[in-house]
């Protein structure tokens, strides 16, 4: 049994009649409640529930405040290489794209490292493109013990790997694992995702259950919010992440929302998400998923996080680049671009201006490792 | 000092314990600490960085405090006694409040490895005020374990619901012999007086402050309710009757 089972099933609800088929009883009745279910769920993602956004947001804050306090745990990404053996018609990334890769050596990691950490940032988020044999499972912990130096929790998005593996990196001291499906309708996901290993949907679905058992503390999930219907996305995305709780109640089970971001190439998303589906979705999941982590990414513009703080987000990322040393060197290809640019500080700052405190660290690795 | 809670060799006079997890800016702190007039603050180590002067929490906490790091973040008993150790050896005394967790969901505690934990952790010589579902049987076990006190919840973190465990209190109460500290739950003054009115030694309190319209007002709020909580369990509280005492006994004839 994984999700791949209850995605089957739940992919035969017919979801166009379902959207048009709630009605403000059933927002409200949802909004009602203290635990929610797939109906409430569905009823809160519908059209109906538009028009109630100001409850729903309301009552997120409050249950938000209650659990998680008036703090928001900030990180950032690091991109450590951009090989990636995948086209994915959505990333700059892609294999057909012709441009300089790069790979951070080990001295180069450190570099970057330090200029993050000079930050004051204590969480980093690991980034490769998805290479085996670019940046197999030997670079990523080479790579982590550079990075234990610098900060007090790891977290990892490198493409999809064995449970045997992630428990191996679990032991070096990475202790979050962020996994994509990218699109959960599968017709989409094959349309998208032309050529490489990723076009194995499976393959990709389990992945962050392998991360669950492999004892990572927490894990990250999502789809990327425009390449197919958007409430239909994050309905799955919703009842992928509580199926990882139902079973996997000692691992903490987070939600991104991002949004679709200009790249290299020029598709365009076929479902246009505006700013209010986005605030739709991120309420959706804090009142479905009372407890979960809401992770937003610089995808979204500055004005527009400064509002979402307030929501039900709990962690964002800070002073990004989506560049291969981007911190340090001269740079390279970004895997998008970023919307919000500001800089360590400012995001702090921000955060204290909106009634809100910023926390930098918030786990000490505790994984015995060869280096320690 | 009149009525003092002792524990681990201090004698307490306020029996509210306070939090510093959720608090809008660390420099709220100090005053929340004046408004409650608390003086046993816990810290989750895991939010402790030495390294970063303005952001860490230990530079806003007064200075006569008796610091009660918690192991918050720990999901074994390996990890708990991990983190506890790591918090003595950052200079942050030996008192530890364990807190294992491996619900993530409701937050609730995991009393078998809580145990596990003090157990260790009693014997290396901390303090150890363990976080537990309130349970008989594994109460007694924590105190035989070496707990210096107890910290039953009363309703699951953050939820400001209250006592919910009442009735499981009150039995730790009677039947530990330990110091019974109310954790977790408690979202109201009223409530908190209340849970001292039934004989507990001490409240310890973070989101219902931390997350109030007015945070020291609140914190003011709670000084009182515990005091005059306190005050009532000390003064002997009238014993509740399930029916009305008759005026005139019905069997007065007899005495005659
Ligand atoms: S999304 Fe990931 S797998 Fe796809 S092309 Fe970009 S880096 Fe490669």
């Amino acid at each position: 049994m994984s999700f791949y089972e209850s995605l089957m099933t739940l992919e035969r609800l017919p979801f166009k009649e379902l959207w048009k088929g709630y009605g403000a009883e059933d927002v409200r009745r949802a909004l009602a409640k203290e635990k929610l279910d797939e109906e409430d769920l569905l009823a809160l993602l519908s059209p109906a529930a538009g028009p109630h956004l100001e409850e729903m947001a309301q009552k997120a804050q409050r249950i938000t405040r209650s659990h998680f306090g008036h703090v928001v745990q900030l990180f950032t990404p690091m991109y450590v290489a951009d090989y990636c053996v995948n086209h994915c018609t959505y990333c700059s990334f892609s294999s057909i794209y012709d441009f300089p890769r790069k790979k951070l050596t080990l001295e180069e990691v450190e570099k970057e490292a330090a200029a993050i950490a000079s930050t004051g940032l204590r969480h980093i988020l690991l980034l490769t493109g998805e290479s085996r044999r670019d940046s197999p499972v030997g670079y990523v912990k080479d790579c982590v013990k550079v990075l234990r130096k610098y900060f007090s929790s790891i977290s990892i998005e490198v493409n999809p790997l064995s449970a045997e593996e992630y428990q191996e990196l679990a032991h070096a001291g990475v202790d979050g694992l962020t996994l994509f499906q990218e699109v959960y309708d599968r017709e989409t996901y094959a349309k998208l995702h032309v050529k490489g290993p990723k076009r194995n949907f499976r393959a990709r679905l389990d992945a962050p259950e392998r991360g669950c058992q492999a004892g990572f503390r927490s894990v990250n999930i999502g789809a990327l919010l425009g390449l197919h219907d958007w409430r239909q996305e994050a309905f799955m995305a919703a009842m992928h992440a509580r199926y990882l709780q139902d079973r996997y109640p000692s691992c903490e089970i987070s939600l991104s929302p991002p949004r679709f971001r200009p790249y290299l190439g020029s598709f365009n998303p076929e479902s246009d998400v505006t700013d209010r589906a986005l605030v739709q979705i991120i309420l959706a999941y804090r009142l479905f998923l009372p407890r979960s982590g809401i992770t937003l990414s610089t995808r979204e513009p500055a004005e527009f996080r400064d509002r979402l703080v307030h929501l039900g987000v709990t962690k964002m990322s800070a002073g990004v680049s989506t560049e291969v040393g981007g911190h340090t060197g001269d740079g390279g290809t970004p895997q998008f671009e970023i919307s919000d640019s500001r800089s360590v500080p400012e995001i702090r700052d921000m955060l204290y201006r909106s009634g809100l405190q910023p926390v930098f660290k918030d786990w000490d690795i505790l994984a015995e490792s060869s280096i320690r | 000092m009149k009525d003092a809670l002792h524990i681990g060799g201090k004698a307490l006079s306020s029996r509210l314990f306070i939090g510093t997890g959720k608090y809008s800016r660390n420099t709220l702190i100090p005053e929340v600490v004046e408004a409650s007039g608390s003086e046993v603050i816990t810290v989750a180590l895991r939010r402790v960085d030495p390294s970063s002067r303005e952001e860490n929490v230990l530079n806003h906490i007064p200075p006569h405090m008796t610091l009660l790091p918690n192991t918050s973040g720990a999901r074994t008993a390996e990890e708990a006694v991990r983190i506890a150790r790591l918090a003595r050896a950052a200079g942050m005394g030996n008192w530890v409040k364990i807190e294992v967790i491996n619900d993530q969901r409701y937050l609730l505690p995991d009393n078998l490895e809580t145990i596990r934990a003090t157990e260790i952790l009693a014997a290396e010589g901390f303090v150890v005020l363990p976080y537990m579902s309130p349970d008989l049987s594994a109460a007694l076990r924590l105190r035989d374990a070496g707990a210096a006190a107890v910290m039953p919840l009363g309703a699951p973190i953050g939820s400001n619901r209250g006592l919910r465990t009442k009735e499981l209190i009150g039995i730790l109460i009677e039947e530990t012999g330990l110091p019974i500290i109310v954790d977790a739950g408690i979202g109201r003054p009223s409530e908190a007086a209340e849970a001292m009115e039934m004989g507990a030694a001490a409240v310890l309190l973070n989101t219902a402050i931390a997350t109030a319209r007015d945070p020291l007002g609140m914190a003011e709020a709670f000084r009182g309710a515990v005091a005059a909580g306190r005050q009532a369990y000390l003064a002997g509280l009238g014993a509740v009757r399930q029916e009305a005492e008759a005026s005139s006994p019905l069997t007065g004839f007899l005495s005659v």
